[in-house]
């Protein structure tokens, strides 16, 4: 593990996993979106609607999960130091609040012909709302400093600190009376939905998935190149004797 | 075929939810790769332009 924390050599493991994770997401969606859309059957109670929650789970779960590598980032950076857990926490956050600004969105969209209304402020919604704005003072906070390094830790702490919010979000179908109904996969018993609407559920789950580590591997390939340059420009300006400039 | 696209009267729900996570999934690529792609470019010209220096 040691071996690929090394930005060189993470560098050349992401360039070797990339075409599998990006294939294979392909297919998933691919498929996925042939059983959500087609062959599939209409929900006896939601009907066609349904449909929605082929994407809007999905979503819902990569929030929590984007969310949660962010905050291992970010406890990784604070405890070890490691430059790519910084770059890695970086990369993450933008897609993990894209992730729940399409869980939000979605959510509305079945809420609307569902419940009457796009928006409630339940357990539930309200904490997916305040997850969103912990990706976003994330990402404010990780580029509100001159120096890249000060940002990532300042950013690790506020995501280390927002891990309490993934409990309650977990939960808060089951801690509160709220309008979202409790979860019908992740039970103790057996799950309450039927394969035809698992089958669809579970390979855009695993889509998303494979969609989501193949943006990470993108975005902190870019991270590196962005630390690669900052370095070079800094011993430039040393060599050409250009007043360096100190970051506070 | 236009039952289908009606989708028993919840077109207007399912349609833009699916257009609108193929759009932001579609967006999240175009600029990650666009970004990686600057990057890359910026990096190529700042090491020509210090030619001593050479890629750990």
């Amino acid at each position: 593990m040691q071996r690929f924390a090394n930005p060189g050599q993470f560098q050349r493991l992401a360039r070797a996993v990339f075409p599998w994770t990006a294939t294979l997401s392909m297919l998933c969606f691919a498929s996925g979106l042939w059983f959500a859309l087609i062959a599939s059957p209409p929900d006896y109670q939601m009907g066609e609607s349904v449909r929605i929650m082929y994407v809007h789970v999905p979503s819902a779960w990569m929030a929590l999960f984007s969310y949660v590598n962010v905050a291992i980032a970010g406890a990784v950076l604070l405890v070890w130091k490691h430059p790519l857990a910084e770059l890695a926490g970086r990369a993450m956050a933008p897609v993990g609040a894209c992730f729940t600004a399409l869980c939000l969105i979605t959510g509305s969209l079945w809420g609307q012909p569902m419940w009457g209304t796009w928006w409630v402020w339940d357990a539930r919604l309200t904490s997916v709302l305040i997850l969103f704005f912990l990706y976003l003072g994330y990402m404010a906070l990780a580029n509100a400093f001159d120096d890249p390094t000060r940002g990532g830790r300042a950013a690790a702490i506020l995501a280390l600190v927002g891990v309490v919010n993934v409990p309650i979000i977990k939960f808060s179908v089951d801690w509160w009376n709220t309008l979202h109904q409790p979860a019908s996969l992740t039970r103790l018993d057996a799950p309450a939905i039927h394969s035809s609407m698992l089958i669809p559920l579970l390979l855009l789950a695993v889509g998303f998935t494979l969609y989501f580590i193949t943006l990470t591997l993108i975005r902190m390939r870019s991270e590196i190149l962005a630390r690669r340059l900052r370095a070079l420009q800094f011993a430039q300006s040393a060599v050409d004797g250009e007043p360096r400039q100190v970051s506070a | 075929m236009s039952s289908y696209f009606a989708m028993g009267g919840y077109a207007a729900y399912v349609w833009p939810a699916y257009i609108v996570v193929a759009a932001v999934l579609a967006g999240l690529w175009i600029a990650s790769v666009r970004t990686l792609k600057a990057r890359e470019a910026d990096l190529e010209r700042a090491e020509a332009a210090s030619p001593r220096r050479s890629r750990p």
